[in-house]
């Protein structure tokens, strides 16, 4: 890597602790990721963007700033990223999937909550991370309690911008949804000083239906017999989606497309014979949060699908691309993100159609439902969720977990032991 | 034809020999070189049975330490073991209630010992047969005497089921003078709730068996008995499932 030390200082980061947190990513990405044997060509691509994680992409959104750009983190996918292009600033989906952080988060926040949100908050405070340390504001959503009290504390070290998120999905919270994208319009626009126009929304909705359908295009390779990609670099590549720059992350990954559906043709796969395919359902997983798929990849099982935020929910329907007023598009993005099944809905029972749905299209043996630890929306609708799979004959195995590493041998033998139950 | 399971737990481990006919067992404290407590129990189990070295045809691993016996040609989780096991030591056997050194389980089965369902506790060790290591170091006796002392009196409560917070608790029911009997045996009855939390969440059909070093205790059993309103077996080689299981399982991929 490149010197960006300077780059850090400018942007007030705690070096030496950021230097404790960069010590620990290659080791850690060459255990989980470059020991694995029969990799596509083309993840080359994005161990190179994980390489440079902290350089290049950051000097990317320098350079971007110092043209008086600007830069604004989400932690949502509720959150339209649409608007955000469309004013001209870059949008990054900002990871909290690191143990590093949790201290930090605690100093603030009560522990019995969620680890990615003390590890946001942890980064933030500590200054070690890059991204955070570049956005220009933030926008929270009121989703679950915990996010929605920790925007409160964020805002002291950043500006944060909240989305009121409705729970409930009848037609006048879609209405109310509409008018709250229309209210960020406004706020990205203040703080832009570019005016959001029909032509410039309606360009950025292509270019997100675009690395949409590039994910799709991914997630459907995913589907054939002989697996072309292990589910740990697809989960990378959902991760790196959040960050990249879009319309690269969009043609090298149709790029690394082509090469996967060669590999299918070819009778090239990541998995053996007898190896259980597995259907991940539930909470976000943010970089480097790659645990329980490394646990189950090294089980003689490959992850086939992820009905995560970082995964199928991400990417599932395009936002209606015929509307091209500004009331049409802003409907059509309310239409699209609404639509997404995310346990802080009651009631949220299009979640159990998609988890059992996706289990046939990706031939899944199972599903593994992994909650975060102190999640209440994901570990109550568990309940729910095991009902419905049950009753549809999939079995699934549950699984809490937080970031750190000392509950990595019990779930190893959880998993070990449903795949033997499954076998 | 002999075969060989070898269950290393985290407090002791456990060696089955099966010939077809006869099951020989062997139990040693697991120590804390995991690798040679298997080579040890290896040679011991072939000696206790009779066999040579030559008989073997399977030696199936399990237990947390299943992955330090390099020689295993197979490892199995301690979950499909204990369901073969029980089912051998007990046939009627369809809901197993495992509680060992640090972890516990509910495994629910059918009657050949296929896995159904299982449920094990995360890392916490309120279930477990570390708690009451933990708080008899507190009151300052031996894990083998909860039991005796819990008899003799009524429970306190103990509400933590947390060991660290129950640690703290009884440091202060012990300073308030309550007695060493009413705290063991508020303890067994702490133990017991959050193993009846664990049994509850799957479906408990009879019969119900009780693995693992904790079904030792007496006290546990029929306090759990009352909670789970129904009967529940246990065996004197009770703590071998595991080990018995990985035994036939090794047998049956041969034969
Ligand atoms: S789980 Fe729900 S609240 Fe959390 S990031 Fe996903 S959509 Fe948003
Ligand atoms: S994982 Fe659950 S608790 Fe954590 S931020 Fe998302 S919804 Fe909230």
């Amino acid at each position: 890597m490149a010197d960006y030390r300077e780059l850090w200082q400018k942007l007030g980061m705690d070096l030496e602790k950021h230097d404790a947190l960069c010590e620990a990513l290659p080791q850690l990405y060459g255990g989980v990721y470059l020991s694995q044997e029969n990799r596509p060509e083309g993840m080359n691509y994005y161990n190179f963007v994980v390489s440079e994680v902290h350089g290049l992409r950051i000097k990317e959104l320098d350079d971007h700033k110092t043209q008086g750009g600007k830069v604004v983190g989400t932690f949502c996918i509720f959150v339209p990223d649409e608007l955000i292009l469309a004013a001209g600033a870059i949008g990054v989906g900002l990871c909290a999937g690191s143990q590093f952080w949790i201290e930090d988060g605690e100093k603030v926040l009560p522990r019995n909550i969620c680890p990615l949100v003390k590890a946001f908050t942890g980064a933030k405070l500590s200054g070690t991370c890059p991204y955070f340390q570049s956005c220009d504001m933030i926008i929270g959503e009121t989703t679950c309690d915990a996010k929605k009290k920790a925007w409160e504390i964020l805002d002291e070290y950043v500006d944060t911008y909240v989305m009121d998120l409705p729970q409930m999905k009848r037609e006048k919270d879609y209405k109310k949804w509409a008018e709250e994208i229309y209210d960020l319009k406004d706020r990205l626009e203040k703080l832009t000083g570019n005016a959001i126009t029909e032509e410039k929304l309606h360009e950025s909705i292509k270019l997100c239906n675009q690395k949409r359908k590039v994910l799709q295009r991914l997630y459907n390779a995913r589907k054939a017999l002989n697996v072309p990609i292990s589910g740990k670099d697809a989960l990378l590549i959902s991760q790196i989606a959040f960050y990249d720059n879009p319309e690269r992350f969009i043609e090298m990954t149709n790029k690394l497309c082509d090469e996967l559906e060669e590999r299918i043709e070819k009778g090239i796969s990541v998995n053996k014979e007898g190896d259980k395919r597995i259907l991940i359902s539930g909470t976000p997983m943010a970089v480097p949060n790659w645990k329980i798929h490394h646990i189950i990849e090294t089980s003689g099982a490959v992850v086939v699908a992820e009905e995560t935020c970082t995964g199928t929910r991400y990417f599932e329907n395009l936002v209606d691309e015929t509307p091209t007023t500004m009331d049409g598009m802003i409907k059509a993005l309310a239409d699209r993100y609404l639509k997404i099944n995310c346990a802080c809905f009651t009631p949220n029972k299009g979640r159990e159609e998609d988890i059992i749905r996706l289990a046939k299209e990706y031939k899944a043996d199972g599903v593994i439902y992994n909650s975060l630890q102190f999640c209440h929306t994901y570990n109550i609708e568990y309940t729910k969720v095991e009902k419905a799979l049950k009753e549809a004959g999939i079995p699934v195995l549950f699984i809490e977990s937080d970031y750190s590493n000392d509950d990595v041998g019990q779930i190893k033998t959880r998993v070990e032991a449903f795949l033997e139950m499954i076998g | 034809m002999i075969s060989i399971g070898i269950d290393i737990g985290s407090v002791c481990a456990k060696a089955a020999a099966y010939d077809g006919k006869n099951m020989y067992l062997f139990m040693q404290p697991t120590g804390w070189n995991l690798k040679k407590t298997g080579e040890e129990l290896y040679r011991k189990i072939l000696e206790i049975s009779g066999g040579y070295e030559t008989d073997v045809v399977g030696i199936v691993g399990t237990g947390y330490g299943r992955v330090s016996i390099p020689f295993a040609t197979k490892k199995v989780t301690e979950i499909t073991c204990h369901a073969k096991g029980a089912v051998y030591l007990n046939p009627t056997t369809r809901t197993i209630i495992d509680v060992g050194g640090q972890d516990s389980k509910a495994i629910s089965i059918d009657d050949k010992g296929n896995v159904l369902d299982f449920i094990m506790n995360d890392k916490c060790a309120a279930g477990t047969g570390r708690f009451l290591q933990v708080m008899a170091h507190v009151l300052e006796v031996e894990v083998d005497e909860l039991e005796h002392l819990a008899a003799q009196s009524a429970p306190r409560d103990i509400n933590s089921m947390c060991a660290v917070f129950a640690e703290s608790e009884v440091i202060s029911l012990l300073a308030a003078g309550a007695t060493k009997e009413s705290i063991a045996s508020g303890i067994l009855h702490s133990i017991s709730n959050k193993i009846a939390h664990i049994a509850n969440r799957i479906k408990i059909r009879d019969s119900v068996f009780f693995t693992g070093g904790v079904s030792k205790n007496e006290q546990i059993r029929t306090i759990l008995e009352k909670k789970l309103k129904c009967t529940i077996y246990t065996h004197e080689n009770a703590q071998f499932a595991g080990a018995v299981g990985a035994a036939l399982l090794g047998y049956e991929v041969r034969s």
